[in-house]
This record gives structure tokens, sequence and C-alpha cells, in this order.
């Protein structure tokens, strides 16, 4: 982490949706230049939490701000989004440089038409993620590491500050994941990016964020990727004890563990 | 045969509802949102129905009715206790029903009747020209300012939504887009056929071209290609114009079809990149 400068930062923040607690009085900041790292079991509230630093769900109680200022609102800062998605479909009618500025919408013209410096900052984008050959090829067309790194391209069109990764490894092989927390790795040292990433994965989330922070409705802990993996809080969230073994994860249910959906 | 003014006017209908219905049906096809356009198509006859009845200009009230279902599916469809197609299986069997209702009152032979649900291009008036050609640019311009939004729509709607699109007020849009532009087709294939010239022109270019720009012009050029080719054999067959059209862009549909697997077969790259 580079410095103390809060890029995200939420406090007692309590979200209700249809009447229901989805996540109540969190409380946690996120640091310039961080890789943050969300967990939690099934239905703990992991994608709500992304959805209201997006600014796409609002807290019936406590604050919400992203570099300063509440998020979603027309004159926020933009974030970097790169959804959970297993593949773009083959037939899509647009190419890598189309999808790339489609990060970019919101900040043309009124009329709509990208410019020179638009293209210029795809060009930009897909170069950070070493996709710049394949700026004309047809998006459905590409491997699966492939069009990851086009929707980061995408997300680092609309900010290079702050980036949301929704289940960002989910479909992809070994290889093609290690390549991928190799990349934000780069992109984080290159241009002071701040990462927050939800995923299911606790192995893969302990191994690459500097921090993580496990919900299940509530703040269970938040600190070190190391320390939280260890720590009891991470088995009262989950409901079960866990055993790290070289990077492996076994775990054990204990009486009354239940998978919430 | 062009000399004829009707025929002259019936050109240029086709050509215009041909190149509507090649843009709007880019995204039909794209967002598997075929089942609405008949849904939104066949709901208007109840609208028209009751025009006819109460003496009111008939496309005002199917233009009327289209748009409040188009609306009613994109807001019930919010719901998750019910899935979009059990909405619009709904909205336009409802609508449908009234429209037979409605017309089982009216005795006499139904001659309007039949001109809404096949259409009769031949015989639209100056007037039905004017408002065509306002309405047609009025939804051209909409579709080219909001273009790439809907296209990200189209992509994916999360996305849209994170990057602080109105993902509702551009589906509503699209489906009210949608409506006007079934109504402005009825003169020319009808209700019942309008579906066609929406789906078809756009799914040729589906199977021709990779990149969403090449899609739209071929969508569009297909569209007004089988209004004109069409309408030369209604003329010179005697044989009713809507029906003539449709058959044409299904011809040109198949036609596409065999030339794509021969294509593939012998592993020939497609035409447009």
């Amino acid at each position: 982490m580079n410095n103390d400068k809060v890029v995200v930062g939420l406090t007692g923040a309590t979200v209700e949706l249809d009447g229901r607690c989805v996540l109540h009085d969190i409380t946690f900041d996120v640091h310039e230049g961080g890789f943050v790292g969300i967990v939690g079991p099934n239905g703990a509230g992991k994608t709500t939490l992304m959805r209201t630093i997006m600014g796409l769900v609002r807290v019936v109680s406590g604050r919400v701000e992203v570099f300063g200022a509440p998020p979603g609102g027309k004159r926020s800062e933009a974030i970097g989004y790169v959804p959970q998605r297993q593949s773009i479909p083959a037939e899509f009618p647009a190419t890598v440089g189309d999808v790339v500025m489609m990060g970019r919408l919101r900040q043309l013209g009124p009329l709509g038409f990208p410019g020179r410096k638009d293209w210029q900052r795809v060009d930009e984008s897909l170069e950070l993620v070493g996709m710049q050959d394949r700026r004309s090829r047809p998006v459905g067309r590409l491997s699966g590491g492939e069009q990851r790194r086009v929707m980061l391209a995408q997300a680092l069109c609309a900010s290079t500050r702050l980036l949301v990764l929704d289940e960002p490894t989910v479909g992809l092989d070994l290889p093609a994941e290690h390549e991928f927390y190799a990349l934000l790795r780069k992109l984080i040292r290159e241009l002071t990016l701040t990462i927050v990433a939800v995923s299911h994965d606790l192995v893969a989330m302990a191994g690459q964020s500097d921090e993580l922070i496990c919900i299940n409705h509530r703040m269970h802990i938040h600190g070190n990727a190391e320390d939280v993996i260890h720590s009891h809080a991470i088995r009262e969230a989950y409901r079960c004890e866990f055993d790290f073994l070289g990077g492996e994860l076994a775990h054990h249910e204990t009486p009354g563990h239940q998978h919430n959906g | 045969m062009f000399d004829f003014a009707f025929m002259q006017r019936a050109l240029a209908a086709a050509v215009l509802v041909g190149l509507l219905c090649g843009v709007l049906g880019f995204f039909v096809v794209l967002r598997r949102l075929a089942f609405i356009g008949v849904g939104i198509s066949h709901s208007a006859i109840g609208g028209v129905a009751i025009g006819i009845l109460a003496g009111w200009n008939p496309l005002l009230t199917g233009a009327f009715f289209a748009i409040a279902v188009a609306l009613g599916i994109a807001m019930v469809s919010q719901s998750d206790k019910i899935s979009e197609d059990t909405v619009i299986g709904v909205f336009f069997s409802g609508s449908m029903a009234l429209g037979v209702v409605l017309f089982s009152m009216k005795s006499g032979y139904q001659q309007d009747l039949f001109s809404y649900l096949f259409g009769n291009v031949l015989a639209i008036s100056t007037t039905e020209l004017v408002a065509l050609g306002c309405i047609s640019a009025a939804i051209m311009a909409i579709m080219l300012l909001t273009f790439k939004e809907h296209l990200l729509v189209a992509f994916d709607e999360e996305v849209a939504a994170a990057y602080g699109h109105k993902v509702l007020g551009l589906n509503v849009l699209l489906l009210v887009v949608l409506a006007l532009t079934v109504v402005i087709g009825v003169r020319l294939v009808g209700l019942l056929l309008i579906q066609a010239l929406l789906v078809v022109p756009a799914a040729i270019a589906a199977l021709w071209a990779l990149n969403f720009r090449w899609q739209v012009l071929v969508a569009a050029l297909v569209g007004s290609l089988s209004g004109i080719v069409g309408l030369v054999m209604a003329y010179q067959f005697d044989i009713a114009a809507g029906g003539s059209i449709v058959m044409v862009a299904v011809a040109l549909f198949f036609v596409t079809l065999v030339v794509h697997f021969i294509r593939r077969h012998f592993r020939v790259p497609p035409p447009v990149p």
C-alpha cells in the first residue's frame, strides 16, 4: 500500500433490500494503491457491498464515500468495473476496441461520438493489459483469459484510479488466473491503482490481496490477508474450520453450519 | 409501374420502413427480443379495433395500445416473481382477444381489419407518407444518439448500470421505439407480418457481418431491398404486397443461410470483417 489516502470509506453502512437487512453496520477504509479482497460465504452480501461501493445501492444508514464523495452521483468520479462473467458470446458484433470504448461512454461528448483522444485512451488501456495488437479483433473470438483482459482494459478506460472486480477469475484455469493477478499487481505498481475485489475464492484472495475483509451480513474481520485467514473471526463468518496447508484450503464444517444460498 | 403516384408512395414507404426495421431489428436480434416484438405488434390489434369501432384513427389507438403494452412489459418484467415471456403472453393474448371481441361486434365485411392485419401499402396517402417519414426520422435520430448506450446494455446490463447509464430508461425507450415502428409498419405489411421485417433482415446481417456497424447497414439495406423487390413482385403478379415483401425477405434469409453453410463448410472467411 502506497499511502494513507482513503479511496473508499464506509462508516456504519447498513443496507436493506426488500425490507431485509443485507449489510449491517459495515465500517472499513480502503487506502490508495491497496488491493483489498472482500470474502464471505454464499449469500453474505458481498455483491451488495460491491454495488454499494459503486453507488448502485443506497445505504439506509451510515455513510459511503469514494474519493471523498458519495458514489453514483452525476459528478462522482468514475469507478472501473470488471463484472463476473464466464465469457462474451462468440457472435457479439463488436471489436475489442469497441468494447473497451464502452467504459468511456459517459465521458464522451453530448452526441456520444468518440474522438481521437478517446481512441487514444482505448489504445493506452489495451496497452496496459498487453492487448494493443487485438484492437480490431472480434471480442467474442478471444480466449477466456484474453476476454478478461479486455474487460480489465474497459474498466481502465473508465478509471485508472479505482477498480472494483466481481469474481475476477471465475472460469479461468490456474495459469490464466495467475497471469491475471500478476497483471493486476503490475497495474497497481504502475498506476497507483486501488483495487477492491469481491470473490468466493478465499485461497486466491488470501494469496493475492494485501488486505482481506470478511463479511457475513456484518463485518467479521478486516486486516492483513495473512492474519485474517488464520483468525477465529473468519471461521466464525464461514461457520466452519479451515486448514491452510501449502496454499491449499481444506474445510471442516462445524455443527449447525448452513450454506445460506 | 413507378409512373403511378400510388406506386411511388408505396415504394417510399417500403424503403423507409425497411430501413427503420433494419436498424431496430439489429437490437431485436442481438437482445433476443423477437417475442417482445410479436407481443407488441399483436397487442396493437386491440387498439386498432377500438379505433375502428369508435371512429377514431385506428393507427393512433393502435400506437397507444402498443406503447402501453411495451411499457407494461418493461414495468412488470422488473418483478422477480414473473418472467418476461409470461408477461408478454398475458398482454398480447389479452389485447388480441379484446380485438377479436370488438371486431365481432361490428357487422358486415371487415375490409379495414384485413388491411391492418396484412397491410395495404398501395393505399397509403401522401399525408400518411409524410407522417411516416417524420416518425421514421425521429426514431432514427433517437437511435443514432443512444446507439452506443443500447449496445452497452446489450453487452452487459450490469456494466452499463455500473457506469451510470439508466438501464431501465434505455430498455423502456427501446420498447417504445419498437412499438412506434410496429405501428408505422402496419400500412406496409400489417400487424401480423411486421415482426418478420424486424427479425429477418437483422438475422441475415448477423449471418454475414461480425461488426455492429456492418450489421446495421446490411440489415437496413436488406429491409429496404425486400420492400422494393416485394412491391415489384406484388405489382407484376397481382399478389398481396405485405406477404410478397416478407416472402422476399425470408427467401433472402434462406439463400444467406445456404451460402453461409457452404462458406463455413469450405472454411472461406466471411466477406465482411
